[in-house]
């Protein structure tokens, strides 16, 4: 198995590999690896890899999945231009 | 500026639709905000029939399905506003929303929020999983059925549920060759009529079979596939190369929670019910008082169960505002029955099961 062909956040374009290396390190906390890599950062905001890591954490601490915590969601959901908020907040004092 | 609107639903596919249209009934006006141009969810691809009974419109093309629901809620334009390609952005504990209207930002104080934003593909990790050419199913149905634009002429599916199952027999509808359909658990996991349909046009349906990687320079030219043992794991020497152009991945879905966690409204995970799911009281409501969630976003089941879903949390979020349907008791315990009769039988178990552990924590907490 090819590790670093096989992409585990496709919107941050982060390997199988990374994300071993850094369990192999100690950093076995979602948020962690999201600081380190940017794993769940990019447009889909975790939608797609959240679930591949949490299997990749849960197997390598051999702990069931419900037990591995994911990430902080926080808004924004996607990226909006910063002036479509400003022309928001215009007519707010 | 603020707006403010009592009710605001947040996505139009068959629960957010059915709870809005429960909302007008009882006199509840409402915001409906979908992402799309288009209102119906993933009813506006799915050019099949429904199962189910009469009441979930059974015998009926999801496409008609949504134009019946869409239908409904535009009955009442003094009650229900419209925002399509809208994108909710953030969700405040104050239930205040900021959504993106077209090119505008928005920010809508809510009295009651009803989260039915649906689900997400779940991905599979195999080597060159990026090539382009590898599709989800909804991907593939979304350029088939409503863009009408063939995915690839050669494809084998990964997934044997109902999508993968249905998608594949529209593939060939469309001329795709659909080599075979691989399903790494030792059964089938869709509906038999399904499965037969397939089979019947020569379709190899290989259980306890997985994908392995795929090949190709720029796209994705052939794939590898191996069989699995009892224990999940490869077993060497049973690796198979199929030459495709396209790989379709129907391996499940997960509901959509991220505006609920963003909120803070507990969630848990249950594998059953497609990952983290929110913890809800029979009425629908979140653990935060006032904030719903219904449909495929509370749990990953069929249409028809997100519809009876939609109509519920449609009538607990009025009442709740103060706004009581005539019939509200006599509709209540309906719905009740009918999601009962759709989660009866063998293909109910897992969703069964996993309300069973959902329970068990709210009733614990």
């Amino acid at each position: 198995m090819n590790k670093k062909d096989i992409i585990i956040c496709r919107c941050e374009d982060v390997t199988l590999e990374e994300i071993h290396q850094l369990l192999e390190q100690g950093y076995t906390n979602i948020e962690e690896l999201k600081r380190l890599l940017r794993v769940g950062m990019g447009p889909c905001q975790g939608t797609t890899c959240m679930q591949l890591i949490q299997r990749e954490v849960s197997k390598f601490l051999n702990i069931p999945i419900e037990e591995v915590k994911t990430q902080k969601v926080r808004p924004l959901t996607m990226g909006v231009k910063l002036n479509a908020i400003k022309e928001g907040a215009s007519d707010e004092s | 500026m603020i707006l403010n609107r009592d009710l605001v639903i947040i996505g139009a596919g068959p629960s957010g639709l059915c709870a809005a249209k429960m909302a007008a009934e009882s006199g509840q006006k409402v915001l409906l905000i979908d992402r799309n141009p288009q209102l119906g969810g993933q009813l506006i691809k799915q050019t099949h029939m429904f199962f189910g009974s009469e009441k979930q419109y059974a015998k009926t093309r999801g496409i008609d399905i949504a134009k019946k629901l869409i239908d409904d809620v535009k009955n009442y334009p003094d009650l229900i506003e419209i925002w399509d390609n809208a994108t909710v952005l953030g969700l405040y504990p104050d239930k205040v929303l900021t959504v993106l209207l077209g090119e505008t930002y928005r920010k809508v104080q809510a009295q009651a929020i009803i989260v039915a934003t649906g689900a997400s593909e779940k991905v599979l990790a195999f080597e060159n999983n990026d090539l382009p050419g590898i599709y989800g199913a909804g991907a593939v149905q979304t350029l088939m059925n409503v863009y009408g634009v063939k995915p690839g002429e050669k494809i084998v599916m990964v997934g044997s549920g109902n999508i993968g199952l249905i998608v594949s027999y529209q593939l060939m509808q469309a001329g795709v060759k659909v080599l075979a359909v691989i399903e790494a658990a030792p059964v089938i996991g869709g509906y038999k009529v399904h499965a037969s349909k397939l089979q019947r046009l020569g379709v190899d349906i290989i259980t306890s079979c997985t994908i392995k990687k795929a090949l190709g320079q720029d796209k994705v030219e052939s794939i590898i596939t191996t069989r699995l043992n009892e224990k999940w794991e490869e077993i060497p020497g049973t690796e198979q190369e199929y030459d495709v152009d396209a790989v379709c991945i129907a391996v499940g879905l997960s509901p959509l929670t991220n505006l609920l966690a963003m909120l803070g409204c507990e969630l848990k995970y249950i594998s059953e019910l497609g990952g983290l799911v929110p913890v809800l009281t029979n009425d629908y409501e979140t653990t935060i008082e006032g904030v719903y969630a219904c449909g495929d976003a509370s749990s990953i089941e069929e249409a028809s169960s997100a519809m009876v879903e939609g109509y519920i949390a449609g009538l607990t979020a009025s009442k709740k505002l103060g706004k009581v349907h005539p019939d509200y008791d006599d509709l209540i315990l309906d719905f009740r029955k009918q999601l009962e009769v759709l989660r009866s039988g063998p293909f109910g178990e897992k969703i069964r099961k996993g309300l069973a552990k959902l329970e068990g924590v709210r009733v614990g907490c």
